[in-house]
């Protein structure tokens, strides 16, 4: 699908490691564990999203494990800096 | 105040968060027969695949149930007696309610064919189940897959990870037929006989054969023969009823309740998959077999039993699911009709998406990424996705508030109309008018 830029916006590598965070949209998620259980840091990701929130821990390397293994598509990359993304 | 809540699925679990976020001190009796206790049972399917250990099921930890301080009973209830405010776990023991909830869930339609209590013969619904067939599933060994839906291909895909050569029953001429379009279960068939399942179309199960109590082989309604060591089913499934037959508890397909996910005795509730849920908006009720209307509705239920009104507002049928790789989002109606492979209603489905209005049915894009739209006058009604999911939010959005699309509408019509992009672009023009 070729789609508008717009989408693209955070698809940068570079870009997620400095300034991106893992967001979930949680009415996809079925609590598999699939995200946990490959956090090579243990981050309990499936917690965050149960609870609708960013997988904002402090110790979050967004390697992107949890984003690429999920099989629902639950999780993906998003700015952390609030004012480059008009908020939805 | 005493809550009990029978079953410790999704539904169960989000009625004790939701009672505990209201009353403090009340206590909370969680019953259930299940020896695991909570567990993601969506996510049996990819245990058996082998992404996940059975360990990384559980989504709480002792620490988490500590927190929520109520007390957990194994055992299966047999009766409610419902003039004393009163249950029978196991035909013995009697435990007081003063509000009472029924998360008790939904079970796979047993298999009615001579043969169908040989060993060998599996299905899926608990994580027993699974490791059941985890046990039995032998590499270099023959399995039979019989079913419709989403569950059987779970089997299907699960037996394959396991090095099971695996035979595919389907009834009808395809996969999934009252979901799916016909190129959509060309895409899902095609990718499962390149990983090397063998498809046999217009079959239907006659018999199971054994030998020395196990499954050996298969008989179909032609007469043909399958040999296999296995035969897993997944043909439906039904909400769970015997609990309530002497209760005098108004039942249809699944035990009625209001918006306030309360059933005809205003002390006793009822949530998730068996649970059959008054729509306000269409003025029907309706089943769904999905893990979010589960947790939502078990949080509606746990509120009104705490004392907190609260309505639950059936927001559009949306499910996401992997088939045969592809992960998929089935949005709104987008089938119709009835499917040979599946008695009642099939698992991670909802009755809505065969309601069809009049729509008119416009495609895009190749295999791996797939969207089909189905458009009524004005608005979207439905929508598949396959493949890449990156308009499947946009799309869930302007379903749910019937966004009126007639800007784009004869555009979306046009032969090869880039959907995608016509779709990308509407959503951040109507998504400024909301912000304003
Ligand atoms: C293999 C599989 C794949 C699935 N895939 C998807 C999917 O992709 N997407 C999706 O949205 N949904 C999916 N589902 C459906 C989803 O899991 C259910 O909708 C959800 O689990 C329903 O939750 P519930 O709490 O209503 O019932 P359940 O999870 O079934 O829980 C019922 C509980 O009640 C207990 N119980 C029942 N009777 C008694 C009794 N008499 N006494 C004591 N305890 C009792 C049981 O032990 C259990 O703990 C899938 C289900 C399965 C099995």
């Amino acid at each position: 699908m070729a789609l508008l830029n717009i989408f693209k916006n955070d698809t940068s590598k570079r870009v997620v490691l400095t300034t991106g965070r893992v967001v979930s949209e949680s009415s996809r998620c079925v609590q598999c564990g699939i995200c946990s259980y490959n956090c090579p840091i243990g981050i309990d990701v499936r917690a965050h999203v149960w609870r609708s929130e960013p997988v904002n821990h402090s110790e979050c390397l967004t390697c992107g494990e949890c984003v690429a293994r999920c099989p629902r598509g639950v999780l993906s990359f998003a700015q952390t800096d609030l004012f480059a993304r008009r908020k939805e | 105040m005493r809550y009990v809540i029978i079953g410790a699925g999704v539904a169960g679990i989000s009625a004790v968060e939701a009672i505990r976020s209201v009353d403090t001190v009340g206590e909370i009796i969680m019953i259930s027969d299940d020896p695991h206790g909570y567990y993601s049972r969506p996510g049996l399917a990819y245990f058996l695949t082998g992404e996940l250990h059975d360990k990384a099921l559980f989504p709480r930890t002792k620490e988490h149930y500590k927190r929520l301080n109520f007390n957990y009973l194994r055992g299966r209830v047999t009766r409610i007696l419902r003039s004393d405010h009163a249950l029978l776990i196991d035909g013995k023991s009697r435990l007081v309610y003063d509000k009472l909830l029924l998360a008790i869930g939904a079970r796979a339609t047993p298999l009615d064919v001579p043969g169908a209590k040989l060993e060998g013969v599996v299905k899926l619904d608990h994580l027993e189940d699974a490791k059941n067939i985890l046990k039995q599933a032998k590499r270099g060994k023959t399995a039979v897959v019989v079913g419709g839906g989403i569950t059987a291909l779970e089997l299907t895909e699960g037996l394959l990870a396991r090095g099971m050569k695996v035979h595919y029953l389907l009834r009808g001429d395809r996969y999934w037929s009252n979901v799916l379009d016909k190129h959509e279960s060309e895409v899902v068939e095609n990718r499962l006989e390149e990983e090397g399942v063998t498809l046999h179309h217009h079959s239907e199960l006659k018999e199971v054969i054994g030998r020395h109590g196990r499954v050996s082989g298969v008989v179909l309604q032609d007469e043909r023969a399958l040999k296999c060591d296995m035969l897993a089913y997944a043909v439906g499934i039904r909400p769970c009823l015997e609990l309530i037959q002497e209760t005098n508890l108004a039942k249809d397909r699944g035990i009625l309740v209001n918006e306030h996910m309360q059933t005809t005795d205003p002390n006793i509730y009822a949530a998730g998959d068996v649970a059959q849920v008054f729509d306000p908006l269409t003025g029907k009720s309706v089943l769904d077999s999905l893990w979010n209307p589960a947790h939502e509705q078990g949080q509606v239920a746990g509120l009104n039993m705490a004392g907190r009104k609260t309505a639950y507002l059936k927001s559009a049928p949306f499910n996401v699911t992997r088939l045969a790789g592809l992960t998929t989002t089935i949005i709104g109606v987008v089938g119709h009709g009835k499917d040979d492979d599946m008695i009642g209603i099939a698992r991670g489905d909802s009755e809505t998406w065969r309601q069809l209005p009049e729509a008119i049915v416009a495609q895009s894009g190749f295999d791996v990424n797939h969207m089909r739209l189905l458009i009524s006058e004005k608005n979207l009604v439905g929508a598949i996705l396959m493949g890449d999911q990156t308009l499947s939010r946009p799309l869930q959005k302007m379903i749910a508030a019937k966004a009126d699309i007639s800007p784009i509408r004869d555009l979306l019509m046009q032969p090869n109309a880039p959907l995608a992009d016509l779709i990308a672009q509407f959503w951040m023009s109507w998504r400024a008018t909301l912000a304003l």
